[in-house]
């Protein structure tokens, strides 16, 4: 495309050159405008802004809920500029302050972490929120209930899960959200469920249950937990309690190094998925050989909902 | 005359034949090494394409598009017997979901036409 018809790009009155290729987010940081960003794949929905003016190409808009669709919200990280576009930071409203008010660890690695919101965020549990730092620095989390009740992983080096493993109750933070569309949906109560994750991946597979088991589902519904060992397992004795009050519900920790990979595991339990209802959640890789793995089996592909927790990346 | 799309059903008969046709590839040990790694929700979205497109409904790839589309598979080997494994693949599918066999052999005419091009001849 020659120079003479490139789209004009401006972040609010202020011009921004937009190279060929571009996409928004990385013209924005290029010419210094601090957006906050992480997945760079629209999944984390933290570099979330709004177009003042322009056309919104609708690839910019995957995944983001209606009322945002609406007010011409869009993620930078997927918006490739066709037409000039003013954009401008998230307004009133979509972004909320929010307070830590418990932090505990559920294992050597995971912290659970419960924030109070100034105002209902009107999730299902299973969805995710994006958590910002008073910095601005975006990270998101996975709703394991009902209350903002997240699991995080502690990475060595991690910026966000180090901060949050240091906070205390009473810090505040900035939330976004909900997203996401791993969660129950009532409708066919007895359909077999089948959710499976791995290390954090739980969040939002708990969420998932403890909805399930409230709204009276009566299907059977296997929760496949996967861990490299012992250590990576948490929440078991609340699981087995669990397990035990519902018969319908059957939970299996599975162990790598007791039980091999947890794709062949779910194959050897359940051969046959034709009319299951599926969820999978946590690492990118785990839950793309999962997904693979169920609709092999037989179910749906439009029955499989999926999280994979993108990591932020540099470029 | 209706086209052959709407003679097989649209839309829902789309959707029905990308689960049954998307599975059969992937455990086509001939062909499914072009599809590893590939994002799922991606793939089926485009095998919703390629479905349309060979049942001639409304889906606008040029000869180009289909060469650029699969150019990277060619690099890796992709060839005649290859393609002939995604149509009898495809037959089968379509087989199994009760579509009369001359409409199948329509199909397999219309994925005939795209050859060279995916081929990248
Ligand atoms: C939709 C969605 C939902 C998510 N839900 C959850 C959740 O419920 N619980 C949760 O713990 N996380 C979840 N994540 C991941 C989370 O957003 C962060 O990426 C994670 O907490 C690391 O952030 P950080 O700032 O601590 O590390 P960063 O500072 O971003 O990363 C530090 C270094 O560690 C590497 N790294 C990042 N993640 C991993 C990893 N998993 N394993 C090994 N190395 C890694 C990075 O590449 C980098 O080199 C989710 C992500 C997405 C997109
Ligand atoms: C029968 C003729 C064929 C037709 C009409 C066809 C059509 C298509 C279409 C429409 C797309 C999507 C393009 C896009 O949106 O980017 C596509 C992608 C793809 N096709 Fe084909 N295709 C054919 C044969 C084959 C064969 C024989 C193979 C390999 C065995 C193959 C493997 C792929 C793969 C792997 C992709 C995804 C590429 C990527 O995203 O990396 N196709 N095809
Ligand atoms: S959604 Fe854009 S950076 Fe994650």
């Amino acid at each position: 495309m020659s120079s003479a018809n490139s789209p004009v790009l401006h972040w609010e009155d202020t011009p921004v050159p937009c190279l060929e290729g571009d996409t928004a987010l990385e013209a924005l940081l290029r010419a210094g405008i601090a957006i906050p960003h992480s997945c760079r794949a629209g999944a984390c929905q933290s570099c979330l802004v709004q177009a003042k003016s322009g056309a919104v190409p609708a690839a910019a808009q995957q995944g983001l809920k209606d009322s945002l669709r609406a007010q011409n919200y869009l993620l930078a990280c997927l918006c490739r500029p066709e037409q000039d576009l003013t954009l401008a930071p998230p307004g009133q409203g979509v972004r909320i302050p929010a307070f830590l008010t418990e932090a505990d660890w559920l294992s050597d690695s995971v912290l659970r972490v419960r924030l109070a919101a100034s105002e209902p965020l009107g999730h299902r549990p299973g969805q995710y929120l994006t958590l910002f730092r008073p910095d601005g620095l975006g990270r998101s989390y996975s709703i394991a209930g009902d209350d903002l009740e997240l699991h995080v992983r502690r990475i060595p080096g991690g910026a966000m899960s180090n901060w949050l493993a240091e906070a205390q109750p009473g810090d505040a933070v900035t939330i976004q959200g909900p997203a996401g569309d791993c969660f129950y949906t009532p409708g066919d109560p007895t359909q077999p469920m089948l959710l499976a994750g791995a290390g954090t991946g739980l969040a939002p597979l708990f969420g998932i249950l403890r909805d399930a088991l409230r709204q009276g589902h009566q299907g059977p519904i296997w929760l496949y937990h996967g861990a490299l060992n012992e250590r990576g397992l948490y929440l078991t004795t609340e699981l087995q309690a669990m397990a035990a009050e519902y018969p319908n519900f059957a939970y299996r920790p599975a162990l790598l190094d007791r039980d091999g990979p947890l794709p062949e595991l779910i194959s050897r339990d359940h051969p046959k998925l034709n009319g299951w209802r599926g969820f999978v959640c946590g690492d990118p890789t785990i839950v793309n050989m999962l997904r693979k793995r169920l609709f092999l089996g037989g179910m749906a592909s439009r029955a499989i909902s999926a999280d994979a927790f993108l990591p932020a990346t540099l470029k | 005359m209706p086209t052959l799309y709407e003679q097989l059903g649209g839309a829902p008969a789309v959707e029905a034949a990308v689960d049954l046709f998307y599975r059969k590839v992937l455990l086509d040990d001939r062909i499914n090494g072009f599809f590893e790694g590939v994002d799922m929700d991606r793939q089926i979205a485009k095998q919703k394409s390629f479905l349309t497109m060979v049942f001639g409904g409304p889906v606008s790839y040029s000869g180009q598009d289909m060469r650029r589309a699969h150019a990277h598979l060619v690099a890796r080997g992709l060839n005649d017997g290859h393609f002939d494994a995604v149509v009898e693949n495809l037959g089968a599918s379509l087989a199994e979901l009760g579509v009369a066999a001359e409409l199948i052999n329509e199909v397999a005419a219309l994925a005939e036409t795209t050859r060279a091009d995916v081929l990248g001849k």
